[in-house]
């Protein structure tokens, strides 16, 4: 009976993805229900929970902070999509090309920076763009006689800075990815399009960037998602969770701020159902447009 | 060749991530555990205690040594954390309001000290046997900051009354005696004078914290709440203090300082440049300069704050932290006799004085010349003269700003919005107070 359970061909497949299952229950959608159902109470640990019904949310949209945190998440969101989609792929590109030397250095040495870790990263950073003469990018900037910048008081600077932060750590990652693209891609389109007189800007045009789509939507989404979660890395950046006039402060860090700082759980699982709505209505209206719900064409 | 320029470059990724791991995590961010005790036999209950900063831990050190010796059948061993600021602060009010994880003994800094007396349930011991038999001997008002109807919960390790450190070098240079610096106007003056001589500024424009709102509300009696504890930060004595700042900063007196406090890393690098001529600090500040700035030994001079007009009052205590024993603890009653002893006995204020250089709640001390003036104390070598003298003088004067339930909302406000917007954009005072008003009702809301 048992044998025959186990070996039946309709059960099999349930049982594989059995584990994927619980896993999404438990870590996924009990959490996420769980913080919706918060999200309606005033809730702090050790107290017992009220309910207060849309409070909290009415509440969130008077709330100039919370906006603050929007806004700079989604800038930083947005930076990273221009600059962490095009640069890598081009650098993917030319690593592939044959014409290139010490490739596999090159490869490394991107790929390098993903393996540190946040915090030393951040640490790092935060003394780079020291408002002191003595940091490094004061001094630099001191040998073509400009006086020293306050880069972490400046919304302007502080966004450039988080922003070289994610590119020097992600460029890396991305442009993997975008290699593991190229290496699909048939070498035969590439001599055909020789045959024809194709130049090589027409061959990257015609050829490479299209056949790179299934890529560039996998890194598109997981950047949206990324850019919007930003939290650590402002936090080590800005040594702790307060920046000045909360330029730092991204949707992550309100969420700690009121959560874990503050005990406003209620409070802050709104603000998680809010960043959930926008970084799905964001995702989910970027995959329509690029097509990836309709059918494969044979 | 491919692969092993391949495998060159596999190995060099190894070694450098090796490298970058080593390095671990950032200095200020560092988590340290280390048992205290020595002494203590195999018998000894062992307690764990959670701080933030290193340096009590070395006072409790001491106090568990003399512990241990008058308490044979009591014997503990401790074992202390020491975690970065808002990293203890967090992971303490999870453990303590879930229950789980919280360590016998803990300190909490006055600011953050009302997010745990909130609501019915307050996780914290009741101190109030164990502080009955000091009750008479220690200042009411650094007790009634950690209490809640009746029961207090905190004990702090110093009155924290603030006082102004002078680098009488720099003053000496632009021609100022500190001693002469008795009011606002005799700073400003004072610090024109020194600008002008030396290309140096008297004092700080605060940004990342609010210790100068304190002392300026103190001077005129007035607070940052009123007496129902709700917030009043654009309140006219708020907005007299401010202007007066921002007075002084226009005429190069004071000015912004990297960390955008005088108690920051960075701070104290300008200091010890000597780029800074003076401080206005609470009295704990002292440990700073004796710890790390050291090359600053000989030239500091303390004396009283200057005043808006003479006969307000010259202090306020400033900034605290109350050691408490949390419910869930293994000996509640042992931590807290523990605790009691450590903090509030007359031994455990003389070392307070001597390892951490604070000036205790236990006022017997202070009026104790062996102690306070002894000349093997390295805070009584330091400084050009000594802190007793200037806090004897003061005594009866020593402000409190209350802490309350909107006061670490405040704080947070003030120290990341309000004060950048008006030192640092220069933002009108009386526009960015109102406007810190309005954020702060929001978020009290």
């Amino acid at each position: 009976m048992i044998k025959k359970f186990v070996y039946s061909q309709k059960v099999a497949p349930y049982v594989f993805v059995l584990p994927f299952i619980l896993i999404f229950l438990v870590f996924w959608f009990f959490p996420l229900v769980n913080s919706f159902v918060m999200s309606f109470q005033d809730r702090m640990l050790g107290q017992d929970p009220k309910w207060i019904g849309g409070a909290n949310y009415s509440k969130l949209l008077t709330d100039k902070v919370f906006l603050t945190s929007i806004k700079n998440s989604i800038v930083y969101m947005l930076g990273t999509l221009v600059l962490l989609i095009p640069f890598p792929m081009l650098f993917a590109v030319m690593i592939n090309s044959k014409l290139m030397m010490g490739r596999e250095f090159f490869k490394s040495s991107f790929f390098l920076p993903a393996l540190t870790s946040v915090a030393v990263a951040g640490t790092i950073f935060r003394l780079t763009f020291g408002e002191m003469e003595g940091s490094l990018m004061n001094s630099f900037l001191g040998l073509f006689g400009v006086e020293p910048i306050k880069f972490l008081k400046d919304g302007n600077w502080s966004m450039a800075a988080l922003l070289i932060l994610a590119c020097w750590r992600w460029t890396g990652v991305n442009m993997l990815y975008y290699l593991s693209g190229l290496k699909s891609i048939d070498n035969e389109y590439y001599e055909a399009a020789s045959i024809d007189g194709a130049s090589a800007w027409q061959k990257f045009r015609t050829i490479t960037m299209p056949l790179l789509k299934p890529t560039t939507v996998y890194v598109t989404t997981i950047s949206v998602y990324a850019g919007l979660a930003m939290f650590t890395e402002s936090l080590m950046m800005f040594n702790g969770n307060k920046s000045p006039q909360n330029i730092g402060l991204t949707i992550v860090g309100y969420l700690y701020r009121q959560g874990i700082e503050q005990n406003k759980l209620g409070y802050a699982a709104a603000v998680g159902i809010v960043l959930l709505v926008i970084a799905m209505v964001i995702n989910l209206t970027q995959l329509k447009f690029s097509g990836m719900f309709k059918k494969e064409e044979d | 060749m491919k692969k092993r320029s391949a495998l060159i470059s596999i190995v060099t990724l190894l070694i450098m991530s090796l490298v970058f791991t080593a390095c671990g995590s950032p200095s200020g961010s560092k988590t340290e555990t280390q048992q205290l005790g020595a002494n203590a036999g195999e018998n000894a209950t062992v307690l764990s205690f959670w701080t933030f900063a290193d340096l009590h831990g070395k006072h409790l050190d001491k106090m568990l040594g003399l512990w241990n010796q008058q308490n044979p059948d009591k014997q503990i061993k401790l074992n202390v954390t020491v975690m970065p600021y808002d990293d203890m602060h967090n992971k303490l009010l999870l453990a303590v309001t879930s229950g789980k994880g919280a360590p016998d003994i803990a300190d909490i800094e006055l600011g953050q000290f009302p997010k745990f007396l909130e609501g019915d349930n307050v996780p914290l011991e009741s101190l109030n046997d164990v502080f009955a038999p000091y009750k008479d001997v220690v200042v009411p008002s650094r007790v009634e900051i950690y209490s809640k109807a009746d029961q207090v919960y905190g004990f702090d390790y110093h009155v924290g009354a603030t006082l102004a450190f002078y680098n009488t070098e720099i003053l000496e240079q632009a021609g100022v005696d500190y001693k002469t610096i008795k009011t606002w106007e005799d700073y400003k003056q004072a610090g024109i004078k020194v600008y002008e001589k030396t290309g140096k500024y008297l004092g700080t424009a605060d940004t990342s914290a609010s210790w100068q709102a304190s002392l300026l509300l103190a001077q005129q009696n007035a607070d940052f709440t009123d007496e129902n504890g709700n917030p009043k930060v654009n309140s006219p004595e708020m907005i007299k203090a401010y202007e007066m700042l921002v007075d002084l900063q226009k005429n190069n007196v004071i000015h912004t300082i990297p960390g955008g406090q005088p108690d920051t890393e960075e701070a104290k690098g300008e200091y010890n440049k000597g780029n800074y001529a003076s401080a206005l600090m609470p009295e704990w500040y002292m440990s700073r300069f004796v710890n790390e700035m050291k090359d600053l030994k000989g030239k500091y001079a303390i004396a009283p704050l200057p005043v808006f007009e003479e006969g307000n009052p010259r202090s306020v205590g400033l900034g605290g932290t109350g050691t408490v024993v949390t419910k869930n603890g293994k000996d509640v009653q042992l931590a807290k006799e523990f605790v009691a002893f450590a903090k509030l006995s007359k031994e455990a204020t003389t070392e307070i004085w001597n390892t951490l250089g604070f000036d205790p709640i236990n006022m017997e001390v202070w009026k104790d010349d062996a102690v306070t003036k002894n000349p093997e104390n390295e805070y009584v070598q330091y400084f050009k003269t000594n802190a007793f003298d200037t806090l004897n003088e003061i005594k009866d004067e020593i402000r409190a700003i209350k802490s309350v339930k909107a006061s670490p909302t405040i704080g947070n406000i003030f120290n990341t919005v309000t004060l950048n917007a008006i030192f640092e954009d220069g933002q009108d005072v009386k526009e960015a107070l109102d406007e810190a008003q309005a954020a702060i009702e929001q978020e009290l809301k």
